[in-house]
């Protein structure tokens, strides 16, 4: 029974020392141990998110680069292909307006040449036919009476003669 | 954990260390045969003198290990070191016819002298000389458990400030050496104990949990050394479990919010059933705290006694024969030693379950909606 009979003495030192502890403990030991810890806390906590905000910055401008060069490839591909294509435009147009030219010149040194070849043969005709006159009177030896009659039978036979020639040339 | 396996090293050397201190008090301690003990068992008392005769050298006493573990686990007015050293503690008695009266306990000598009209009776309990006094006598005295508890308080006083310096010097840094050790408890107390239990209110709490944990686990610990300053059952008294109970019994009671009350005087049941149910109740308000006391008492105490029980084997036999006392021995510092573990364990285990329930009564007190079911 002694055993389960709480001493008077041992109550009364009980209850001021754990008072005294109590009080001395939550002002010079948990106070300040639990206020450490919980801003050792919060600082890990802030510093971890702020570790998470900085990667994800990190991530973000990561991202935003790799867009940025996307972007960048693709315009180059763009550009190349404009230059590409502005180039085949050029030399497209370019070979057009030489052949253009080339024809035209051609079509101009054509016609010019059929000129003078006409020119050449009316004069070559009234060559022939001034030649002719003078052939025919050196071997007649006299002006002949009758000139007309003689023009027409000479222009006549240079007729046959161009036709024949015409359609042999 | 290195301080761990140092600890238990060092157990296992002081628990060698308490087989040679008990070999030295039984052999050595003739004094303070009391008619109690005059009555032991003649079996034992034909051995004790079977062994004297062969033993020889050392002049071995009566063993009584009732009383031994007893006198052991009860309070005592001076502490006994080892043989007949015993260090005196200061007596303080107040009477009204006396006043306040102070006075060293070596003054007693061992109980076998009166002083200033005071003495011990044979339970070491401090009676009036005269007998036939009935004036009440208020015994204050420092007593061996004060003076333990008081050790005790010291050392986790001087731990836990130096620590909060410690963490003060440190701001922000990470925790080092014995702060690994502390600080998980404080973590444990704090995350799994209080905010558990309690609920977002739990900050306003947190000193008198960590104190109450600190106080009974320290003095757990303390209660296991063998050796001075150890040794003393404090939290194996029912009168430091008491004043412990009351503390968390007004604790409880003054924070109560009404949904407690409510809860005590209008439960949700048919009006018809108040007649059981709030004297079920209120027993239950001064339940709880009574069993936070006796768990605690129990609990200590017992391990306390399986020891020193465990201790007495190796007595026991060896008064049956030097011989059997040797070959028990062995065994005998075996089992102590698992024991001493296990009640290390126990003395962390008791610590917390205490601040656990003190943790959940609060949480009940204070909680702000009404459970109809929570028994």
């Amino acid at each position: 029974m002694e055993l389960v009979t709480p001493a008077i003495g041992l109550v009364f030192w009980m209850l001021v020392t754990f008072s005294l502890l109590l009080l001395v403990l939550k002002k010079y030991a948990w106070k300040p141990i639990l206020t450490s810890i919980k801003d050792r806390e919060e600082t890990i906590e802030k510093s971890l998110q702020e570790a998470a905000n900085a990667r994800a910055e990190m991530q973000k401008l990561h991202s935003q680069n790799e867009a940025l060069l996307a972007e960048a490839r693709a315009e180059r591909e763009v550009i190349l292909k404009e230059a590409r294509e502005i180039k085949e435009k050029i030399i497209g147009e370019a070979k057009a307006a030489a052949e253009e030219e080339a024809k035209k010149l051609i079509a101009r040194a054509n016609d010019e040449i059929g000129k003078q070849k006409s020119a050449a043969l009316d004069e070559l005709r009234k060559e022939i036919a001034s030649f002719s006159m003078n052939i025919a009177e050196k071997l007649v030896g006299k002006e002949l009476e009758n000139k007309d009659a003689q023009k027409a039978l000479i222009a006549e036979q240079l007729g046959e003669l161009s036709k024949s020639q015409s359609s042999a040339g | 954990m290195p301080d761990f396996s140092r600890l238990v090293a060092n157990l296992r050397i002081s628990k060698i260390l308490v087989v040679l201190g008990f070999c030295a008090f039984f052999s050595l301690s003739a004094g303070s045969k009391d008619p109690v003990s005059a009555s032991t068992d003649t079996k034992i008392e034909a051995a004790v003198d079977h062994g004297e005769k062969h033993g020889g050298t050392h002049g071995e006493e009566k063993m009584d290990p009732g009383k031994m573990i007893l006198d052991h686990i009860s309070d005592a007015h001076d502490w006994h070191l080892w043989g007949h050293t015993s260090l005196p503690l200061p007596v303080i008695v107040y009477t009204k016819s006396k006043g306040l009266t102070f006075f060293m306990s070596s003054k007693f000598e061992h109980g076998t002298a009166a002083y200033q009209g005071f003495k011990l009776n044979e339970k070491n309990k401090l009676v009036w000389e005269d007998e036939k006094q009935t004036e009440a006598i208020y015994d204050l005295s420092i007593t061996k458990n004060v003076a333990a508890m008081l050790i005790a308080v010291l050392v986790l006083l001087l731990i836990m400030i130096g620590m909060a310096r410690t963490y003060k010097a440190r701001q922000g840094k990470a925790p080092r050496g014995f702060h690994n050790l502390i600080e998980p408890l404080i973590l444990f107390l704090r995350d799994d104990v209080a905010k558990s239990s309690i609920g977002p209110r739990y900050e306003s709490f947190m000193p008198l949990l960590l104190t109450i944990f600190f106080f009974i686990f320290t003095n757990n610990i303390f209660g296991l050394i063998p050796i001075f300053p150890g040794g003393a059952n404090v939290t194996g008294n029912i009168a430091i479990t008491m004043v412990l109970a009351l503390v968390v019994f007004l604790t409880v009671n003054l924070i109560a919010n009404k949904y407690y009350w409510k809860h005590i005087f209008m439960p949700d049941v048919p009006v018809a059933m108040y007649l059981i149910i709030i004297p079920i109740e209120i027993l239950g308000v001064v339940l709880r705290p009574f069993v936070l006391m006796l768990r605690l008492f129990a609990n200590i105490t017992a391990g306390h006694i399986i020891i020193l029980g465990f201790f007495s084997l190796i007595f026991i036999f060896g008064a049956m024969s030097p011989v059997a006392g040797y070959a028990v021995s062995p065994v005998s510092v075996a089992f102590t030693l698992f024991m001493s573990l296990l009640e290390m364990l126990v003395a962390f285990l008791q610590a917390f379950v205490f601040t656990l329930l003190t943790a959940i009564y609060i949480g009940m007190a204070i909680e702000e909606h009404h459970h109809a079911e929570h028994h």
